[in-house]
């Protein structure tokens, strides 16, 4: 009979049971007695997402391809099961062993976005692993973290052993036997952490002291003990056509979100858009070759058997090789019944021929991200689509048979106006009559509908943006309002649709973001007052943060409202991310000057990833 | 061609629904590389369909599917290729090749027979072991009336009509043979319970915890379903001999 953690009972008391019971096609099965390193992986949400991330996938065959070490996965209970958990005192599992993770020598928890940081509490409580890092001792689990937030892991910083900075293909190994050493041997728990802060991209938190200004600011960061570096550089792949990739992902029982194979073709990407995080953290953008991907695409599809498969990456459109790709995968694939879908694509006649090919026209609609509504503000931002370009497409689109249009918008960006705002609902309302102008009556299938949405722009650092600061909640709202007026004024509003996002969980993104160490009190208090799941709009309850600022004396808009100047001492900056401030600043006034910046590819930018001495920055010479 | 499938749903593949089942099913058909037939279209799918499946929570060796095929190679083979990518917890048992014309399993299902064993947790608590002697107690009875409930009204309906069969059994570690009635040796290889063979399908269908719950009522108990696993063990249908399994409307291949 199989082992499982929880009983029949309790599991045939929540939603979806399969969440909990592991045993998935492509799981791997060690004995547990026979080796070093547990290693316990966990993405903070529920099982559906944290099955859907890639980046797990790659860790947990990267780490079980190690004889010595055994990679196991966690998730977070829902709320359902997290309430019988506490109930009956049940310690959190993982799904391989159904073992106590609290039984693993690493928990390393994937950290995607700043609303799962309750979550992370609640994986360590239901774990009985000391909450903070400064209680936990030698014997106890190592709370390793890992993913984009750690590039400003401060707000969670009092909760973590060590984070890893950058990409995990490339010190693991380094870390995991200098763990070893030191789980066999008298070596403190202190030494351990000493050692470790000296491997390439891992940050030890609790070796750095800060000290803070009169008014909130930082004064200073620096190390404990002159061996530990003064700043900790984040690693990454070069050779990206040498790193391990899972041929054999795990395939869920349950419908994950991400129900397909996903071939990751290219990390990073050229385009230098200023507000987004992902655009600088990964640079140096980095392709993989052709051949491997369709040897991978084959394999994978064999392995898992899923009937769909999906490129991933920041910006496909920019992968070289992407046409000889694609009219592969259509022909390989159409004897075999596979669907191919194709995200983040530039809309042009080869990407609208390749869809039309793909999937039903009359069902999909058509996506652009314009982003902001003016061109001017569009310059801001560096976004390199103009209204020229999206005119073209959809003109194309509409001929060939598409009616519905998505748009994606921010509002709240740096220097934006009402007059920039009222531009969504300008260029939503010109598509349409560009629609009604090139299709006579009679070719018109399906009704046209364009629909717009807004997300409340949230400064991230790393990024030229990350001194702005985040447009107050009211003013938000009255900027939505505004869209939305100057929606219901336009001819064709009938055919046009605006949604904005809500503004209470964003301002809370905006707070964690570019948040320091003095959060951790705040987000340990809305934790114990029952706050978890924060990123989903049903379980986030606004006033339990509130509460916790609010009892710690804090606010809220110091860190989302004040322009930061750019002397200022970030709560980051001991973190580099090879790009380097130089850079950043001379973008923050670019941008400020309504100033593009060409791409990688047109032009190098000098922003200083060149230093790890691969990826686009070394394509023109080769 | 038409196929019948038979195949297994045990161990943890309990808590999988009947949706997940069949796409569970679908990939693992993809990875054996089976030539299995596709509808036309932009989303084609797989010509498969499912009959009876047990519900959440019971397992079952007897279920199963009728797929149209666009080439096949031998019971045997097939059989192996699918098991080789599959779970231990769901493995195809049988195929068989149905003739022309051939009724799809799910609209001749006529009847199922099931295990019911004691759970761990049931076993700890001897009360539970009434069930059995109530089972055995069955013949004497007139009738076995439950209370259906439906939003409008509550009926009674006797339900001892459509229990065809029910004994005691003790069966091997892999179902294949068992004896009657209890051996009442400790023996962990063994499964030992309740058998019952009721009606099942589109016209009279009896689930085999509603029985549970009508035994257990005449011994003045009320029914935890924790206390006991149901397995399904074979799914039939009606021929000129009688019940036969439904794999029997075909030959292998
Ligand atoms: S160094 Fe140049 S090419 Fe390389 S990422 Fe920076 S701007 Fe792009």
């Amino acid at each position: 009979m199989e082992k499982l953690a929880l009983s029949d009972r309790i599991l045939m008391s929540v939603e979806k049971p399969a969440r909990y019971i592991g045993n998935e096609v492509n799981m791997i099965k060690k004995d547990i007695s026979k080796v070093d390193i547990r290693f316990a992986m966990c993405f903070p949400d529920v099982y559906e997402i944290g099955m859907s991330y890639l980046g797990i996938q790659i860790l947990y065959d990267m780490f079980n391809r190690r004889e010595d070490t055994y990679c196991e996965r966690v998730y977070s209970p829902w709320p359902d099961l997290d309430k019988k958990m506490r109930e009956e005192n049940i310690p959190l599992f993982t799904l391989e062993t159904q073992e106590p993770v609290k039984t693993c020598d690493f928990l390393g928890i994937t950290i995607q976005y700043e609303m799962c940081y309750t979550n992370i509490l609640q994986v360590i409580d239901l774990s009985q692993i000391p909450m903070y890092a400064k209680d936990r001792k030698k014997g106890d689990t190592i709370v390793i973290g890992g993913g984009p937030c750690v590039y400003n892991p401060e707000p969670i910083a009092d909760f973590f052993d060590m984070f890893y900075i950058g990409e995990g293909e490339i010190s693991y190994d380094a870390l995991l036997d200098l763990y070893k050493e030191y789980k066999y041997s008298d070596m403190t728990r202190e030494d351990f952490l000493i050692k470790a802060s000296q491997i390439d991209g891992i940050y030890v938190p609790s070796l750095y002291d800060v000290q803070y200004n009169e008014d909130g600011t930082i004064k200073s960061v620096k190390p404990l003990y002159e061996s530990v570096p003064k700043t900790v550089k984040k690693v990454i792949v070069n050779d990206f056509n040498k790193t391990t990739y899972p041929m054999k992902p795990v395939v869920p029982y349950i419908r994950a979100t991400q129900d397909r194979v996903v071939l990751e073709i290219m990390r990073g990407c050229i385009r230098g858009c200023r507000f987004c995080q992902a655009g600088m953290i990964y640079r140096p953008t980095r392709q993989k070759n052709v051949k491997l991907l369709k040897e991978y695409a084959r394999t994978m599809l064999d392995n898992t058997g899923y009937e769909e498969i999906s490129l991933s990456s920041l910006s496909s459109s920019d992968y070289t090789e992407l046409q000889e790709l694609i009219e592969f995968l259509m022909d390989e694939m159409r004897n075999n019944h596979v669907n191919i879908s194709l995200p983040s694509l530039r809309i042009d006649a080869f990407s609208l021929d390749v869809m039309s090919k793909v999937q039903d026209v009359h069902k999909v609609s058509l996506t652009f991200a314009p982003e902001a509504g003016s061109q001017r503000l569009r310059n801001v931002i560096n976004k390199g689509l103009t209204e020229e370009d999206i005119m073209n497409g959809a003109r194309e689109a509409f001929k060939g048979g598409w009616s519905k249009v998505k748009l994606y918008f921010m509002l709240g960006l740096p220097t934006e106006t009402d007059e920039d705002a009222e531009g969504i609902a300008e260029l939503a309302e010109r598509i349409s009559e560009e629609y009604y102008d090139v299709l006579p009556k009679e070719e018109r299938q399906g009704a046209l509908m364009i629909t717009a949405s807004a997300s409340y722009f949230v400064p991230k650092p790393f990024t030229p943006f990350q001194w702005a600061p985040m447009m107050m909640p009211e003013d938000y709202l009255k900027r939505a309002y505004h869209v939305k007026d100057t929606f219901n004024k336009q001819k064709n509003k009938k055919r046009l649709k605006f949604t904005y996002h809500d503004h209470e969980i964003s301002i809370l993104e905006g707070v964690f973001a570019r948040g320091d160490r003095r959060l951790s009190k705040v987000i340990y208090d809305a934790y114990k007052a029952g706050a978890i799941f924060d990123a989903w709009t049903e379980f986030f309850d606004r006033d339990k943060y509130i509460e916790a600022f609010r009892k710690n004396n804090m606010d809220m808009y110091f860190y989302t409202a004040r322009e930061r100047e750019v002397s200022e001492v970030l709560p980051w900056d001991h973190i580099d991310s090879g790009v380097s401030k130089k850079f950043l600043i001379k973008e923050w006034e670019r941008a400020r000057e309504e100033k593009t910046t060409p791409n990688c590819r047109m032009q190098c930018q000098g922003c200083g990833v060149a230093s790890f001495g691969g990826g686009v920055c070394f394509e023109a010479k080769n | 061609m038409k196929l019948r499938i038979k195949y297994t749903k045990t161990g943890v593949l309990r808590f999988i629904s009947h949706l997940d089942v069949m796409r569970y099913f679908q990939k693992a058909v993809r990875r054996a590389k089976l030539d299995i037939s596709y509808s036309k279209g932009f989303s084609p799918h797989q010509l498969i369909s499912f009959a009876a499946p047990m519900p959440l929570g019971m397992t079952s060796l007897g279920e199963y599917c009728d797929a149209d095929f666009e080439s096949v190679t031998d019971t045997e083979d097939m059989m192996r290729r699918f098991n080789c990518v599959s779970t231990p917890d769901l493995v195809i048992t049988d195929i068989v090749l149905l003739p022309d014309g051939a009724k799809n399993s799910m609209s001749v299902v006529a009847a199922s027979d099931y295990l019911i064993e004691l759970s761990e947790e049931g076993k700890k608590c001897p009360e539970n072991f009434k069930l059995f002697e109530e089972a055995l107690k069955l013949s004497e009875y007139e009738n076995l009336m439950i209370l259906k409930k439906t939003k409008k009204s509550e009926t009674y309906t006797d339900i001892k009509p459509l229990i065809y069969e029910m004994e005691h059994r003790v069966y091997n570690h892999d179902y294949t043979e068992y004896t009657v009635p209890f051996s009442n040796k400790e023996n962990t290889e063994c499964h030992e319970g309740l058998y019952m063979m009721l009606a099942a399908g589109s016209v009279n269908n009896l689930k085999p915890d509603l029985v549970i719950e009508a035994l257990l009522s005449k011994a003045g108990m009320a029914y935890d379903r924790f206390n006991y696993k149901i397995m399904r063990l074979e799914t039939y249908m009606e021929d000129e001999k009688g019940l036969v399994p439904l794999s029997s409307a075909g030959q292998r291949i």
